[in-house]
């Protein structure tokens, strides 16, 4: 296992979604769950940040926010769609605003599903998320070395 | 001794060229010419009596004696006139006052009383004339492409008097030389009237009225510090019996009684000239006048001139307990609220206005304090001082012909838009606050002096000045800093003679920086022991060594290595959308587009000018009137 | 060339602090977060939590919003590096507080140079983090000179070489503890702990995002956060050296003075919300005319 995994560090960003999942999202890092356990440090930064979670769908108004966030995130980065809205557009994917789930704006690695998502899924989500973390360190690794 | 001579009546010569020449290149020629002798004269000098115990000369004449009072009766004359002119009572009168003093003790006392050594050179002038002869000069050759940008900024109607203005400015450097290299206190005591003269008319300069009335302020002040001069002189001749400087020191020190007036009175003429509160407007209002000006009375001259007064004096402070306490507490009480003052400041003018003040300040507490750990850092400081300020002055002035301002807020960028001046600004202002480098230095010799004194008062001044200090310096030099895109540079434009005054005060200034272990052992270490007879404990040398090397790492890390970076660039974290990053603009939560600003901390309500000012006014002058008071009653406590 | 010699320790003594104090600093990083924890009634991170926080950092990918701000960052390491070596291998008190200034001044250019808004309130705020504690930092430097003048049994001459410290017969705290205490209630503001935590907080960041760390990221970040474990390490050092006196067990007292301090500053991190800058401003001013109050009944002693 590389360092990658043992801090992943989460930047939280909450598109048009009802507030449920960003509530749980919430709970998994206050001491309850207590997600330091597994190093999780949530940051209010995207250049400090490994994991990207985005609770919600995705809108015309926030695809932008949503791309910015990704995009000043420094590899390597993981994308957690937390919540049924966040993956798919859920209940609010037939408004005339909605674009879809994250994955409309950005790569997601991986999807946590549920209305709202529990925070035992979101654990596990960032648990997979962190072996995918893993993978795409070593890979920079790999070109950085090639170079 | 020529060449004192020459360091003395040269820059007159000079003077007189550059005002009967009107024609541009003859002047620069002129001014470039005689500031490269004036600079390898004072380096002659240097090289000449480096090290050496103090030389006096045998110079008496009675032509000297009589042509001194018959030039400072010109200058009350010119005084008058322009007071007449400008309707100021107050300037008249007490210039005719000084008239009245000088003329009844020259023809009482002086006239019988001659001084067989008229001239000396000791280490400390030397150290005066090399920063005299070299900064006074390379300030002089930088006011060439200065004022021609200046002359192009004036209307078209309006009188060319640069021939003028580079004549002053070399008699003023001959003035300089006069006090620091004469002996015979009368002929200094001319010689510091001529400095008053000339920076008032330098101030003056620009005859709006704002400056007229700036330069009659600075007259007043120091005219009254010149009458505390000459009441000194008076009281040398009647009780001590003596012009001589080295004599009325020595005579001081076997019997420190019969010194208590003179002393005090000279104090005050050197705290006035030192611009010490309460006097401290008078050099804030010489900001109106042309950069050089500013330049010139801050770093090499007419401050230090005061200063250099009173560190001569240090060793009779030592003795005499009143005088020792008021000037040191003026200038604790004036280094502590000036720095204050600073962090209010936005004009860069007024704040390296406020940071001279406060620097002249700690070198009147170190003169005070008048042990010989004090003397070395207050020669330091002068050093240092002198070559910091006049970079950092230079490079205002430039940047404010380019970007069109003076204001530190407007300097957003300069790394860029300027990036070798920016570089150069930030070397300037790390020097003046910061480890290793020169002034903090001999800040740290001066605490230990105070430490050794056990000055509980002015340790705690230094700690919370030069806290404050780190904060005014800082936050101007983060401004600076600041790294976004490629604007367009603007410093492609900057005269040839501008670049080549800053870099000579830049090159100094990392040389008296990294060579300031050499510079103690050959030239203040040499002054200390001649005057006290020992050295006293100071800065271990492999200390100051430590300090050499981090000096070279800094400037290393400040223009080398800087723009190869192999890391990918990114844009800067705006929350939310950038819309153009270059510009910090991005897009708010109502679509709009919004730029973020970020301004310096003044904190008005805690270090503002209203605030302090009156307090360090008012303690001041309440210490001097005290002093004098109990001078001239016979109370000295020794 | 006997300040040769001088010099060649200086410089191998902060070599040597700069291989062991991030390994200090790392553990003492890593028990605050698991006290912390413990505190809030959590598990809390591994120990080494720290050390693969950082080791993470190296490992991403180098980015820079400019030029210089690396190279800034690398300076502000190299001088913290000098301060612990001079301070740890017995030198001058007064140097070592004058180059760990240096050391944030540059962190504090590396903050501006970024030009991020966020950055530049952080940046201010640690300038005014410099200036409510600078007074403080020299008082403590001066008391413990006075303190060995009285102690040492040299005529009425003290010394600011910290080695000079295990000659003493009683340590200097007995003469100096409201300094002491003093230097206690700015170190809340040195270590970056909450009620003083303006410029750059642990824990709740979102009003100035991450103050003068915001735009540094990476293996920039991961030098910081190094930086940080030295300057705690030396800070703990500054503590220690109150109760050092001319006998070798007197090294496990300041060990144990010093790791007491850190839970306490612990408790109080994890006891205080933030306050405004007036209040540290003021409050730490205050505490200084405390500490030369201290200071004047040395000088009339």
């Amino acid at each position: 296992m590389g360092y990658a995994s043992k801090s992943p560090w989460v930047i939280h960003y909450d598109g048009s979604s009802c507030n449920g999942c960003d509530i749980e999202v919430l709970a998994t890092l206050c001491p309850g769950f207590d997600g330091e356990r597994f190093g999780v440090i949530n940051t209010g930064n995207p250049k400090h940040a490994d994991i990207f979670l985005v609770t919600g769908s995705v809108n015309e108004q926030n695809i932008s926010v949503v791309r910015e966030i990704y995009d000043q995130m420094i590899e390597p980065k993981v994308v957690v769609a937390c919540g049924i809205c966040a993956c798919t557009g859920g209940i609010f994917k037939d408004c005339y605003n909605v674009i879809g789930g994250v994955d409309q704006a950005i790569p997601v690695d991986v999807y946590a599903p549920g209305c709202a998502v529990r925070p035992e899924t979101l654990i596990d989500a960032i648990v997979k998320g962190v072996a995918v973390l893993d993978e795409k360190a070593a890979s920079l690794k790999a070109t950085e070395k090639a170079r | 001794m020529q060449i004192i001579g020459f360091l003395i009546i040269f820059p007159l010569i000079a003077a007189l060229a550059l005002l009967l020449i009107r024609q541009n290149t003859a002047r620069n020629v002129i001014v470039y010419i005689s500031g490269a002798a004036i600079a390898c004269g004072s380096i002659v000098l240097a090289a000449t009596y480096m090290g050496a115990q103090a030389v006096y000369f045998e110079f008496a004449s009675e032509i000297v004696d009589y042509l001194c009072t018959a030039v400072s009766c010109i200058c009350v004359v010119i005084i008058v006139a322009f007071a007449v002119k400008y309707k100021n009572v107050f300037a008249a009168i007490l210039a005719l006052i000084q008239m009245v003093v000088v003329l009844y003790v020259e023809f009482s006392f002086a006239s019988q009383m001659e001084v067989e050594f008229g001239l000396y050179v000791d280490s400390l002038s030397v150290i005066m004339s090399l920063i005299i002869g070299i900064i006074g000069s390379g300030i002089c050759v930088y006011a060439i492409g200065y004022m021609e940008d200046f002359q192009a900024h004036e209307p078209e109607t309006a009188k060319d008097r640069r021939p003028t203005f580079f004549a002053i400015m070399f008699i003023f450097l001959s003035a300089m030389f006069a006090i620091v290299l004469s002996n015979n206190m009368s002929w200094m005591f001319t010689a510091w009237e001529v400095t008053t003269l000339c920076s008032f008319l330098l101030i003056g300069y620009t005859k709006t009225e704002e400056a007229i009335r700036n330069a009659f302020r600075q007259i007043i002040m120091n005219l009254a510090g010149g009458i505390g001069f000459i009441v000194a002189l008076w009281f040398c001749a009647a009780q001590v019996g003596t012009l001589s400087f080295a004599d009325f020191l020595s005579i001081g020190i076997n019997n420190p009684q019969i010194v208590a007036i003179p002393i005090t009175f000279l104090a005050f003429a050197g705290i006035t000239k030192a611009a010490q509160m309460p006097f401290q407007t008078w050099l804030l209002g010489a900001m109106v006048a042309p950069t050089p000006t500013s330049a010139l009375l801050h770093s090499s001259t007419m401050v230090k001139a005061g200063v250099f007064l009173l560190v001569k004096l240090a060793p009779l402070f030592l003795l005499n307990p009143i005088a020792s306490v008021m000037v040191m507490l003026v200038g604790g009480v004036t280094f502590l609220l000036c720095s204050f003052m600073a962090i209010s400041q936005s004009n860069a003018k007024r704040v390296l206005a406020y940071s001279t003040i406060a620097n002249l300040g700690l070198i009147t507490m170190c003169a005070g304090v008048g042990t010989p750990e004090a003397v070395w850092a207050a020669i330091f400081l002068i050093v240092f001082h002198a070559i910091a300020k006049s970079l950092l002055f230079l490079c205002v002035g430039t940047a404010e012909h380019h970007i069109g301002s003076r204001d530190i807020e407007d300097m957003d960028l300069l790394f860029e838009r300027m990036p070798r001046l920016a570089r150069l600004m930030m070397l300037g202002i790390m020097c003046m606050f910061i480890a290793p480098f020169g002034m903090l230095v001999a800040k740290w010799a001066a605490l230990v002096s105070f430490v050794n004194m056990d000055q509980v008062a002015l340790i705690l001044i230094l700690a919370f000045g030069s806290a404050a200090t780190f904060m005014f310096w800082a936050k101007w030099l983060g401004k600076l800093a600041g790294v976004a895109g490629q604007p367009k540079n603007v410093e492609l434009d900057v005269h040839v003679s501008e670049w080549i005054a800053i870099m000579l005060m830049a090159i100094l200034l990392v040389f008296a920086c990294v060579a300031l272990p050499v510079i103690s052992a050959y030239m203040v270490e040499p002054y200390v022991v001649e005057v006290y007879g020992f050295l006293g404990q100071d800065i271990s040398f492999d200390n100051l060594f430590i300090a050499s090397i981090c000096v070279v790492v800094v400037v290393i890390a400040l223009f080398a290595g800087l723009g190869r970076s192999k890391a990918r660039q990114v844009d800067i974290y705006l929350a939310g959308v950038s819309k153009d990053n270059e510009k910090r603009e991005f897009q708010n939560s109502l679509s709009g587009q919004t730029v973020a600003t970020a301004r310096n901390w003044y904190m008005n309500d805690i270090f503002g000018e209203a605030r302090i000012a009156p307090v360090g006014v008012i303690f001041n002058s309440v210490i001097m009137c005290c002093a004098i008071v109990l001078a001239l009653v016979g109370i000295t406590l020794i | 060339m006997e300040f040769f010699e001088g010099l060649i320790i200086t410089i191998a003594a902060s070599v040597v602090f700069a291989i062991i104090a991030p390994v200090v600093g790392c553990l003492l990083a890593g028990v605050d977060r698991v006290i912390s924890a413990r505190m809030q009634g959590r598990v809390g991170p591994p120990l080494l939590q720290p050390y693969y926080d950082v080791r993470k950092l190296m490992g991403k990918e180098k980015v820079s919003v400019n030029t210089v701000q690396g190279a800034y960052v690398v300076c502000a390491f190299i001088f913290a590096c000098l301060a612990g070596g001079i301070f740890f291998s017995g030198g001058n008190l007064l140097m070592c507080v004058f180059v760990i200034t240096l050391s944030s001044l540059f962190l504090i250019m590396a903050a501006w140079s970024s030009r991020s808004p966020y950055s530049e309130v952080g940046a201010s705020r640690e300038t005014l983090q410099v200036m409510s504690y600078e007074p403080m930092v020299l008082i403590f430097a001066v008391a413990f000179y006075m303190a060995t003048a009285l102690i040492l049994p040299l005529d009425g001459l003290g010394s600011f070489n910290v080695s000079s410290a295990f000659m003493l017969n009683v340590p200097v705290i007995t003469y100096v503890w409201p300094v002491f205490i003093g230097l206690l209630f700015i170190l809340t503001i040195k270590l970056r702990k909450s009620p003083f935590d303006l410029s750059m907080s642990h824990h709740a960041h979102q009003e100035i995002v991450r103050g003068i760390t915001t735009e540094m990221s990476g293996p920039t970040l991961a030098l910081v956060e190094i930086l940080h474990w030295c300057e705690n390490v030396l800070f703990l050092g500054w503590v220690g050296v109150f109760f050092i006196w001319g006998t070798w067990w007197s090294v496990l007292i300041a060990i144990a003075v010093a790791l007491v301090v850190y839970f306490i500053e612990i408790l109080i991190d994890n006891n205080f919300a933030r306050v405004k800058w007036q209040f540290m401003l003021k409050s730490a001013w205050v505490v200084a005319l405390i500490g030369g109050v201290n200071i004047a009944v040395l000088a009339y002693m």
